[in-house]
């Protein structure tokens, strides 16, 4: 990991790093989104830095904090053998306004990591030439991996048979039910409306 | 039949020069798995290509926020079906990351010598497969039998063939078995062996090496850009292992060598993953002589490690920690971390983030393959159609891992 990085990035952008930590040996700085990019191409471009292998981006869900999302990047230096990780935080607590600009000119590699955010949290990634889902299909209503998404909804692309239509009970429960018959230490998200 | 009575000027065209659309997949008999390339042609040179995936996602990012973390092996499993047990370790040690263990030497040798097993039925059968897609039926049965070996050892230790959830918390589900130095003795001489017959027969092919070389060229700078990891980044002359660069686990302590290619063409791809074979094959005889013959296997924490089976039925204090554990979950420290360990296709990563219960608050999987997919479209474009088969086998593309 690197701590020079870090330094480096204080130095650079000031006030506009909010907080870094090294937690478990992890280097980590946490940026404002608008210098996300900016950051991002810092870490590219510095020759004592040179972060040219693109690692992972995702995003996490804290459904309590606003802004609610992280958005979190690794990256690799191949000649310095180092990583850094690199954070930022948007959208409120509806997850609307999940902004931030696109790294796919900085490393090509983030178009299908920033595509697969965007479907599993909806985070929009102004600048990306072809953003669209790319593990579900078109069709697909909501982003699964918000905290607020029930796990157990499903949306068939062909809708399923009615009662009437089979001439059966249909029982669409998991087998032993909501919770799979393991309550404990599970953490439950209702959707807003309480259902 | 009257003949078309067409007054064409010469030099002028006779056959409508818009490009054709090709659909290809999502089941193919010459695909790696289930994706789709939908296809801009002109004439047989592939102008544009659009690589789509998810035909095998599950979901099970999100589901693995639903159990406890001891629950995810299973899933884990799931990603790279070919090399599981590579997964299993990979998601063991991120744990043992936020926890603060180190498992004892016997079980590193362990994960070590099946993880290695793994990834030579990794590399056997995306070699295999690829081969077979080129019509060599052959080659692709000889590795197999290799892979089939592999498997008996797998199954031996295991209990299961493929998906094996053996990984845990601090350890593994149980000891080596008194075998295991003899079976993996036995099988590696014959395992390469099948590889020699195999690698000669198709190496000194001539239709073979022709759509193999020089396709799908890709330059070391692009692939890092693009996230390349494992074989296929190190086709191109980067001798970034993880095992070598990062060691974990006892790398460090055994002698191997990371196999390079020089262009980062289909055929150096091919070869770099033979290659690692036989170093695969090396790291296992050095970890046989090494893994101590007796010893404990589990870490010995109360807070993450289940009770040997003996005390549980025996003691109160054994009954209470197995339901905390099984029912609650190890209570992993809140935070976050990412570890990263050498998959079959690559730098295998977990980022987890712990709240501090049984439960994790996430669990991102970076799948190797997914950034290889991805660099697909640029290494057929302009290419003949012929050539997404090669290129494509030579990328071991995994559905489970790819589409999460």
């Amino acid at each position: 990991m690197s701590q020079l990085a870090l330094d480096k990035l204080k130095a650079k952008f000031g006030a506009a790093v909010v907080e870094t930590h090294s937690q478990f040996g992890d280097d980590t700085a946490v940026v404002e989104p608008g210098v996300w990019r900016a950051a991002a191409e810092f870490l590219r471009d510095d020759p004592a830095l040179d972060f040219n292998l693109f690692v992972d981006l995702c995003a996490v869900d804290f459904p309590k904090r606003v802004p609610r999302f992280e958005v979190v990047l690794h990256v690799y230096s191949f000649a310095r053998r180092q990583r850094v990780r690199l954070k930022t935080r948007v959208g409120d607590e509806e997850g609307e306004g999940c902004e931030v600009d696109s790294l796919v000119p900085v490393w090509t590699g983030a178009n299908w990591f920033e595509r697969e955010t965007f479907d599993m949290m909806g985070i929009v990634f102004q600048g990306h030439p072809d953003l669209r889902r790319i593990l579900l299909y078109p069709e697909f209503v909501g982003h699964p991996l918000r905290k607020d998404y029930p796990a157990q909804k499903t949306q068939p692309l062909v809708a399923y048979r009615t009662e009437e239509e089979a001439g059966t009970i249909l029982d669409k429960l998991a087998p032993f039910g909501g919770d799979e018959g393991m309550a404990f230490g599970r953490k439950f998200y209702l959707p807003k409306d309480g259902n | 039949m009257e003949p078309v009575d067409l007054d064409l000027e010469e030099g002028e065209l006779e056959l409508p020069s818009e490009p054709m659309h090709l659909n290809m997949g999502p089941s193919h008999p010459a695909m790696h798995g289930t994706v789709r390339i939908v296809l801009e042609l002109s004439g047989e040179t592939i102008t544009k290509a659009d690589v789509q995936i998810g035909y095998l996602h599950r979901g099970f990012e999100k589901m693995c926020e639903r159990g406890t973390w001891t629950q995810v092996f299973p899933y884990a499993d799931r990603l790279n079906y070919v090399s599981p047990m590579l997964n299993n370790v990979g998601f063991a040690l991120a744990v043992e990351k936020m926890c603060g263990l180190e498992v004892p030497e016997r079980c590193q040798w362990y994960r070590m010598i099946l993880g290695e097993l793994a990834r030579i039925s990794d590399h056997l059968t995306c070699d295999a497969a690829m081969a077979m897609e080129l019509g060599a039926i052959t080659p692709f049965l000889w590795l197999m039998k290799g892979r089939e070996m592999v498997w008996d050892i797998l199954e031996e230790e295991t209990g299961a063939r493929l998906t094996h959830s053996f990984g845990r918390i601090g350890g593994m589900a149980k000891p080596p078995t008194d075998g295991l130095k003899e079976m993996v003795r036995g099988s590696l001489p014959k395992i390469l062996h099948l590889v020699e017959e195999a690698e000669a027969m198709l190496l000194k092919n001539r239709i073979f090496l022709d759509r193999l070389e020089n396709i799908g060229v890709i330059s070391a700078a692009d692939a890092m850009a693009l996230g390349w990891t494992g074989p296929c980044l190190r086709s191109t002359g980067a001798a970034y292992d993880i095992r070598k660069a990062h060691p974990y686990l006892k790398y460090d302590e055994v002698d191997f060598e990371v196999p390079v290619g020089t262009r980062g063409d289909t055929l150096d791809r091919f070869l770099v993953r033979l290659g690692e074979i036989r170093q695969s094959a090396k790291i296992l005889l050095q970890c046989a002589d090494r893994l101590p013959e007796s010893g404990p296997v589990n870490c010995d924490d109360p807070r993450y490690v289940l009770p040997d089976k003996n005390d549980v039925y025996t003691t109160i204090e054994g009954t209470i920690q197995h339901f905390k554990l099984v029912m609650e979950g190890a209570k992993v420290p809140a935070g976050e971390a990412y570890s990263y360990t050498e998959g079959g296709n690559g730098e295998l990563g977990f980022y987890l983030v712990s709240d501090g219960t049984g439960t994790p608050h996430r669990v991102r999987i970076r799948p190797p393959c997914f950034a290889i997919t991805q660099g697909l479209e640029k290494l057929v474009t302009n290419r003949m159609l012929s050539d997404i088969i090669p290129t494509f086998g030579s990328l071991n593309m995994i559905g489970g891992e790819c589409d999460h």
